[in-house]
């Protein structure tokens, strides 16, 4: 009886407290950098595409929501021909960023995604790609990478010796 | 002709504030279990979000009435309708203040007393008729809830009967001019209270509905109007419970300064606003708790209660 009554003084008070609830319109909640929401692609420094159409992030996405075709430039530079991501299925698992070798792929703070007709949800290359580099600024995948694609020739990327000639015996 | 005229009016008028009052109980019920549990609760449509009763009232009228093909057609249908008939014949009695109530019978309490446990027809029937393990399950704690219960409301109220000398309800309360009778029938009033609770099927005691044991009760099948009938009924019956506890116990119409109908009124909102705070502090006892806390504990100590009451009249006369 007397915990009953208890139960009841505590609840009673707690009409006094500060309340939980976030008026989401008016007011808007932290996201943090981390938070896994409208994926996005992003572009290296210099303003060319990350993606190098290697299908890692569709191979990766467990509900199968990436679709993409990659293709060549005349520099043998690869790039996807188009890339869709179905947000009506997405479930923002984040492994596509995971898998991404290039950091092309990345999730946003974002969530406000709200569409009226299902098919908006299908979001195309136009529609992902940005104009940032997103959470990795500087790098540039072909800076590193060892293939000439018109960025740079062969041998003179970062930390990299130019090539040896295999015919010569000077050292 | 006349006096027709004006019983007519009276009962037009109650009618409508009280099924306005116990619709607009939706809200508030919601809005104070928010306030208990740090939320806000509905706030968005309309001022304070009063509109949402206008909202689910539109919705429950567009849900599909379904009648299940293995129900018992009749019995299914006219259920629902008894809970809010019953609880609606209640009232009859209810003294809101000395010149607002239709009948000032010479038999209130009892009347009272028979009409609120009609009421539990309709959860036998629902139950029954919905032709649902579930429900019948419902229907079956519902009916030895009642009868256990109803038996020490009773006995809880023979007190103040003896203290008064009078079944009728506005005798009742004119017998509290100088005291109320909570201050000399205090165990009568917990108990009463208890009773009502359980009477009006509201938590702690909605054991006939349980919906983490149960799905839904006695009106697991019901959709639509049908289910809100039971909703309205159950919200009547919370009014009716507070306003026999403020007419039995706290003094009914009387109090200083203020017009009857609005201490009245007052009084009554407190007590309505206990029952949703009960609901939102204790947790569902057992079935057979239940069962055993009614026969064992609180029966003996109504009876109890009853036999000092009488000796203590005796001695004054």
């Amino acid at each position: 009886m007397i915990s009953l009554l208890r139960s009841i003084g505590l609840t009673f008070l707690h009409m006094f407290r500060k309340r939980e609830t976030i008026q989401y319109p008016e007011e808007k909640i932290v996201l943090h950098p981390r938070w896994r929401g409208r994926i996005v692609l992003t572009r290296d420094p210099d303003g060319g595409e990350r993606c190098v159409g290697c299908y890692l992030c569709a191979a990766a996405c467990p509900v199968d929501c990436i679709s993409l075709q990659a293709t060549e430039d005349e520099n043998g530079r690869r790039y996807p021909a188009f890339f869709r991501i179905n947000f009506s299925r997405c479930i923002f698992c984040g492994y596509c960023e995971e898998a991404c070798p290039t950091y092309a792929i990345q999730l946003t703070p974002d969530f406000e995604m709200g569409e009226y007709n299902r098919q908006n949800l299908v979001y195309e290359k136009e529609d992902l790609l940005i104009d940032s580099q997103g959470k990795y600024p500087g790098y540039n995948y072909y800076k590193v990478a060892g293939l000439a694609a018109g960025v740079k020739g062969k041998g003179e990327g970062e930390n990299e010796e130019p090539p040896v000639d295999i015919r010569s015996l000077i050292p | 002709m006349n006096e027709i005229l004006k019983y007519t009016l009276m009962i037009v008028i109650i009618l409508f504030t009280l099924t306005t009052i116990a619709a607009w109980l939706i809200w508030l019920e919601r809005r104070m279990l928010a306030l208990w549990q740090d939320r806000y609760g509905p706030n968005r449509a309309g001022p304070f979000g009063l509109f949402i009763v206008v909202a689910d009232t539109i919705k429950l009228f567009f849900k599909e009435d379904w009648i299940p093909p293995f129900a018992e057609k009749a019995v299914f249908v006219f259920a629902p309708a008894i809970v809010a008939a019953a609880v609606l014949l209640s009232f009859v009695v209810v003294p809101f203040a000395p010149d607002i109530l239709v009948a000032d019978l010479d038999i209130g309490l009892l009347f009272f007393l028979a009409m609120s446990s009609l009421g539990v027809y309709s959860i036998v029937l629902g139950g029954w008729a919905s032709n649902n393990k579930y429900s019948l399950l419902g229907a079956l704690r519902g009916a030895s809830q009642m009868i256990s219960y109803e038996v020490f409301m009773g006995l809880s109220l023979m007190g103040v009967v003896m203290l008064s000398g009078s079944f009728r309800l506005t005798d009742i309360v004119m017998a509290q001019k100088d005291l109320w009778f909570v201050v000399t029938q205090p165990v009568a009033f917990v108990l009463f209270l208890t009773a009502g609770i359980a009477e009006t099927h509201r938590l702690p005691f909605d054991i006939p509905e349980a919906e983490s044991e149960l799905v839904a009760g006695f009106h697991s099948e019901y959709s639509g109007m049908k289910f809100g009938m039971f909703f309205i009924g159950e919200y009547l019956g919370i009014i009716l419970i507070s306003a026999m506890v403020v007419t039995i116990f706290f003094g009914g119409w009387l109090g200083p300064f203020l017009p009857p109908v609005v201490w009245f009124t007052l009084k009554t909102f407190v007590f309505i606003v206990f029952f949703i705070l009960l609901r939102a502090s204790l947790p569902r006892p057992r079935y057979d708790q239940l069962m055993e806390y009614g026969w064992k504990i609180i029966l003996p100590i109504a009876l109890l209660n009853l036999l000092v009451t009488g000796a203590f009249t005796l001695l004054k006369n």
